[in-house]
């Protein structure tokens, strides 16, 4: 096997080495009735050919573009990942490393860390961020875990257009705790009803979307206010990172920690992971957050330099008295959101951010004018709730055959949506493919 | 020091991203406008995040820079304790670069995802065989995850039985992020005591196992890499009171077709995968740690579920036992895939020898210093063994400097100061991968930096001197931390 270079003279001498015959002396501590003594059921070993031919196989059985045109979105999106930030990312410094303890042999990895938190705070329009999540919805579960601890509090708010996902892992995340979640409902216009937030008394959290999961923006500093008077602090979420191109940040509308997903900057969707959770906060919060930290530093030169710092938060160090138990995180899907950002630049990501929602919203009229109910009338980024004539399910169904994936049904997680879809268009989608699908649609 | 493995090279400096770039550069291509621009309200937008333009060529040069000042396991031994940096193969990376499954939305309906979901099912069922347990989750992110995932199973278990319990016991020889998990779950850790060989002991276990204790969590070969070898005992006293045996898998790359743990007592268990199955670490992740369970615990994990039926593969989310989702989709798929790959390359024999060579290079590597730094317990290890830095005491001379110093000798360091219940420990794990000379530059490194202790200790303290930056101030970093720029 070639991952394993032992020649049986190596074996031989090594044995010798520490005064043993056989291999399986070495596991003398093991008692006899703790042993396995049969041969594993598993495939036997396939040559690196016989691999790629197995699992291309396996590959080929999936709908992908270009042969089928998808407009499906719901957490996980399709944009370009330019070819350098693949390539960079395929450095094998950066991939086969472990985690930054020893910071003199990893400062590759901890500075691009580093600015994958400032981009990320600029993002968000946040002082602070952490160096990576598993993915938007348990970034989304440790910012309200937070959101109690700073409070004291322990009871949670959720908006119902919260990804209907995120909302079922909060739920996880919060069951064992005692705390005690509440769902504020939607208005007709696919909004949170934030009039509600006033209504519920000693709130750790007021949790909402935006873009919300029908893709409607939301008033975040409306919400913020609302939840500030009440004395609770408001976590605003995100599926669509790109959409901070173009629309104001959250920070800037008074959330005090936002968190969600970052899958859209650079990282593949892989069926849905692994994708990158973005937490981020005020400064005053800094050591409330769960995970890691890089800081800057000086070496004793006084050169600048980095490591992983605040580490009386974290698992290995405060035990069970830590603001989270996460350990390893996704800190390569960081790297790779920071070289897409760097590659974009405030320049790039303005413009590709608006050619988005140019492209969402030539569909979105297309279809209107086609016939189709557009559910929600207010402003959307990439992604709308829609109705098509003669029922959405139906023509979903029939034209999977045709190689489109017409959106995601609503019904499942919204019974008050049933026969309603949730389309998304990126740049990715060309006009053509966009016309193909209104015909589709009237035809 | 004579010549070495670790020498100095050009490293090349480089300013952070955004004391780069001139406004108005752009280092990606920008698909043409086919539609006409739709302007959103201005009450709605921002100006746009304050980032750095810059051209494609000097996002490259950033990061390729950046790369030269990081160490990975394709440059050279990385024998952390308990992380388990074997070899990250090629042929993997490759594979999870496949269009089909790359560019695959989680949310396709199954008929349109056929491929990704026997892949998970055949890993299911691969990993249960592995660990002899009967149903598998992969959906945990990471190790961590994966505990969080059994302590939810272990809770949901004592619900279902109609009373709660309070506590849990977690050995001190367990993996560090066990009681930060337990806590996530309510319960309160109680700190198990190994007996003086480093092993567990079942009448502590049965001193301290009552009614109000909802299990153990155990790490078997422990973190001291010695195998638990009253597990059979203690699970027995663990069981007959009513609680579950969680088995932290972590250290499974010592007894792979060799233990199945499901057969000696324990009821759940996680999986590194970045750790036993080949899968990169990244500098810090993405892992994924999937948990396996007995039989009737299985009603109990994550939804959704690939279930098979008649050759067709589903997810399911109809197991209202389940105690719900812990991912927003269906776990590190990309993770999960690499991991399948490993699993189809070293098929049922040659997992076996993993494990016998993972044991093999751990205890050459033992005898190769054992009579030079401190034995913590001394008899033949698993997967790795641990020192301390007791006989250098008296040089003045700690763990912390002698890891360092490694550096300069072109190691990465062990694990160091874990576990805890080894004061100064020096834990070492070198993986089956690696190749007996590598094994003997190590050996042979650690023995000079053993003598320099004794003979020039000054060259130890200043240590490293070989890498992009000197010993870092991490004392400064969080007095002042210093987050963002």
């Amino acid at each position: 096997m070639r991952y394993l270079p032992h020649t049986d003279e190596d074996i031989t001498n090594m044995l010798g080495a520490v005064g043993l015959k056989g291999l399986d002396d070495l596991f003398a501590a093991v008692p006899g009735d703790c042993r396995f003594e049969g041969t594993l059921d598993l495939p036997e070993a396939m040559s690196e050919w016989d691999l790629e031919r197995h699992i291309g196989r396996l590959a080929g059985r999936m709908a992908v573009s270009p042969e089928y045109n998808l407009f499906l979105g719901a957490g996980s999106y399709d944009h370009y990942i330019p070819a350098t930030v693949s390539s960079l990312l395929g450095r094998s410094e950066f991939v086969t490393s472990y985690t930054p303890y020893q910071p003199e042999m990893l400062q590759g990895t901890l500075q691009g860390i580093y600015e994958y938190q400032t981009l990320t705070a600029r993002l968000l329009g946040m002082e602070v961020a952490t160096a990576s999540h598993y993915d938007g919805a348990t970034a989304l579960a440790e910012a309200l875990l937070m959101a109690v601890r700073i409070t004291g509090r322990k009871k949670a708010a959720l908006s119902r257009a919260i990804h209907p996902h995120y909302r079922q892992v909060v739920r996880t995340y919060f069951a064992p705790t005692g705390y005690e979640l509440l769902e504020i409902p939607c208005l007709e216009t696919g909004l949170t009803d934030i009039d509600r937030i006033g209504e519920i008394r000693d709130l750790a959290a007021v949790a909402l979307q935006s873009p919300n999961f029908f893709g409607c923006i939301e008033n975040v500093q409306e919400a913020a206010d609302r939840a500030h008077a009440g004395g609770a602090l408001l976590v605003s979420g995100f599926t669509e990172a790109l959409a901070f191109g173009l629309l104001k940040s959250p920070g800037s509308q008074g959330a005090d920690i936002v968190a969600g997903e970052g899958q859209s900057l650079g990282i593949p969707r892989s069926f849905g992971g692994p994708a990158l959770g973005m937490l981020a906060s005020r400064k005053q919060h800094m050591r409330s957050l769960p995970g890691r930290l890089v800081g800057q530093t000086k070496d004793r030169d006084g050169r600048r330099g980095f490591v992983l710092t605040l580490a009386t938060r974290e698992q290995h160090i405060r035990r069970e008295k830590a603001t989270s138990n996460i350990c390893s995180n996704n800190s390569l899907c960081a790297l790779a959101a920071a070289m897409y950002m760097a590659s974009l630049g405030r320049t790039g990501i303005r413009e590709l951010a608006a050619l988005n929602h140019d492209k969402a919203e030539y569909l979105k009229n297309a279809l209107q004018k086609a016939g189709c109910t557009i559910r929600f009338s207010g402003p959307t980024f990439n992604e709308f709730v829609v109705g098509f004539p003669g029922g959405f399910d139906a023509l979903h169904r029939r034209l999977l055959d045709r190689k489109i994936v017409a959106g995601l049904p609503l019904g499942a997680h919204y019974p008050e949506l049933a026969d309603y879809g949730l389309l998304c268009v990126t740049e990715t989608c060309s006009r053509e493919e966009m016309d193909r699908l209104v015909r589709e649609v009237v035809s | 020091m004579s010549e070495t493995l670790g020498t100095t090279g050009l490293i090349l400096n480089e300013p952070l991203l955004w004391e780069r770039g001139k406004k108005g550069r752009c280092g990606y291509s920008m698909p043409a406008a086919d539609v006409p621009q739709n302007l959103l309200p201005t009450e709605l937008t921002g100006d746009g995040p304050d980032f750095p333009d810059l051209s494609e060529i000097e996002v490259v040069r950033h990061y390729t820079r950046l790369s030269t000042w990081n160490f990975g396991v394709d440059t050279g031994l990385y024998p952390l304790g308990s992380c388990t940096m074997k070899y990250n193969p090629k042929i993997n990376e490759k594979l999870a670069g496949l269009r089909g499954f790359a560019a695959a939305h989680p949310l396709l309906p199954s008929v349109l995802s056929q491929g990704a979901l026997r892949l998970m099912f055949d890993l299911e069922r691969f990993l249960a065989e592995i660990t002899g347990l009967d149903a598998v989750t992969l959906q945990p992110a990471a190790g961590a995850q994966g505990e969080l995932t059994g302590m939810l199973i272990v809770h949901a278990y004592h619900q279902a039985q109609g009373k709660q319990r309070t506590k849990i016991l977690i050995p001190d020889t367990a993996h560090g992020t066990n009681p930060a998990s337990a806590a996530l779950c309510g319960y309160a850790p109680v700190p198990v005591p190994s007996g003086p060989d480093g092993i567990l002991l079942p009448e502590v276990v049965a001193g301290l196992m009552d009614s109000e204790t909802a299990g153990i969590m155990i790490t078997n070969p422990n973190t001291l890499g010695l195998f638990e070898e009253n597990i059979r005992e203690i699970a027995r006293i663990v069981h007959d009171r009513g609680g579950l045996v969680y088995g932290d898998g972590a250290n499974m790359n010592a007894v792979l077709g060799i233990v199945k743990p499901g057969e000696i007592g324990v009821d759940i268990l996680h999986l590194n995968l970045h750790k036993t199955f080949s899968t990169p670490h990244g500098g810090g992740g993405p892992g994924a740690g999937p948990v396996a369970v007995r039989k009737d615990l299985a009603r109990f994990l994550p939804i959704p579920r690939v279930v098979e039926r008649n050759g067709a593969y589903e997810l399911r989310e109809d197991f209202p036992e389940s105690v719900g989702r812990v991912l927003a989709f269906h776990g590190h798929f990309g993770i999960l895939l690499r991991a399948y790959a490993y699993i189809l390359s070293m098929g049922p024999d040659g997992f076996k020898q993993v494990s016998r060579l993972a044991v093999l290079n751990a205890n050459y590597v033992r005898e190769g210093l054992k009579d030079v730094l401190h034995t913590a317990y001394d008899r033949p290890c698993m997967h790795e063994c641990v020192f301390s830095d007791q006989n250098q005491h008296e040089a003045g001379i700690t763990t912390l400097e002698m890891a360092k110093r490694l550096i300069d000798y072109g190691y990465h360091p062990p694990t160091i100061y874990f576990p805890l219940v080894v004061h100064g420990a020096i834990m070492i794990e070198p993986t089956e991968t690696e190749t007996k000379e590598d094994l003997d530059g190590f050996i042979e490194a650690f023995r000079s930096v053993v003598r320099e202790a004794g003979e020039n200790p000054e060259v130890i303290r200043e240590a490293p001197s070989r890498c992009k930056v000197k010993r870092l101030d991490e004392t400064a970093a969080a007095r002042n931390p210093c987050l963002t720029g």
